[in-house]
């Protein structure tokens, strides 16, 4: 069993370009940051590596930070331009018991981060998800397809914090 | 009727007049068929289980939609499921008839506001003879909305009117 700080300083003497990996507290958790082109990397590294052997993807989360330029449109509703989306990684180890919370970034304007579905086969559909509802583009996934709204949805995204209800979808009024 | 009670010692006839018959067995068998979609599926099932007994009023789920004279709509209906409940209930055979159950399927319930995904109530796509309230209705209301269901069919005639 490792401590943060220990794992941290695994990540950062494997991966040692400072910019890509650093740490930071959100409430009560330590999260690690990481670059997203790098996030496949490190996915592999946990996994593989005998001393870390994050065998178990708890969950993966897709987060809209709401961090961009707000604009305010006549009908009270807003557009988001600029800022970012994230994802986190829960990870643990269930051999070695410790646990781990990843934390990447991307542009909202082009959303893309590697897809870890082949380092643990249980984010195939979490993935799935975070692309369905928040729009994030999960490169190299093997069937990236929406999986909780309609298949036809064409709306966008709804988690998104500036979504957009339609008024109709198939004939059908959406609002109440 | 008020002789079906009675002890037929021969072969016998019961004269009647055929409406009435009708009526006797559309109101005692009313067939629905197995859909359930959220929560208030498992207050239906607990229903048609022995303690509240669905079947003693002629309720019997079939396991097809041209089986069946009743669909309850026990649930959330999502923009996804809505066009999958229009078609069963075009599949079903005529006349049919359909209990909007809980708050969801009557007018999209708490998802009234921010139910992206929730169609605002079942009968924006299917005509909905009784509506049963609650959050999920317990078995006695669903029961309660059955028996307002069999009235609506016993006031029906199949017989047209010279």
């Amino acid at each position: 069993m490792k401590t943060f700080e220990e794992l941290f300083e695994i990540l950062k003497n494997k991966f040692n370009e400072e910019e890509d990996i650093s740490t930071h507290k959100e409430g009560n958790e330590d999260v690690i940051l990481i670059a997203a082109p790098k996030i496949n990397l490190v996915a592999t590294f946990l996994k593989n590596e005998p001393e870390l052997n994050f065998d178990s993807l708890i969950l993966l989360t897709g987060v809209d930070d709401e961090n961009g330029e707000k604009t305010t449109n006549e009908d009270g509703s807003f557009d988001l331009s600029g800022g970012t989306l994230s994802v986190y990684y829960h990870l643990e180890s269930t051999s070695l018991k410790h646990k781990l919370i990843l934390k990447t970034s991307v542009p909202r304007e082009n959303p893309v981060c590697p897809s870890v579905a082949l380092v643990w086969r249980g984010s195939d559909w979490h993935e799935r998800e975070a692309y369905d509802l928040i729009g994030i583009i999960f490169d190299g996934h093997p069937n990236l397809s929406r999986i909780l709204m309609p298949y036809d949805w064409e709306f966008g995204h709804p988690l998104r914090k500036d979504y957009k209800n339609p008024e109709f979808y198939n004939g059908m009024k959406v609002p109440y | 009727m008020g002789v079906l009670d009675k002890e037929f010692l021969q072969e016998n006839f019961v004269v009647s007049n055929l409406d009435a018959v009708l009526k006797w067995a559309r109101v005692a068998s009313v067939w629905q068929t197995t859909f359930g979609l959220a929560c208030c599926a498992i207050e239906m099932m607990a229903t048609s289980a022995s303690h509240y007994d669905f079947d003693r009023f002629g309720l019997i789920p079939r396991p097809s939609p041209r089986q069946s004279d009743l669909l309850i709509i026990s649930g959330t209906v999502t923009l996804k499921m809505a066009s999958r409940i229009k078609r069963i209930y075009e599949q079903m055979p005529d006349p049919k008839y359909v209990i909007s159950m809980g708050s969801c399927s009557n007018c999209g319930g708490p998802y009234w506001e921010h139910g992206y995904h929730v169609l605002k109530g079942v009968d924006r796509v299917i005509p909905v003879d009784v509506y049963v309230p609650g959050c999920p209705p317990r078995p006695e209301a669903l029961l309660e909305g059955l028996l307002k269901l069999k009235e609506k069919i016993a006031n029906e005639s199949l017989i047209k009117s010279a």
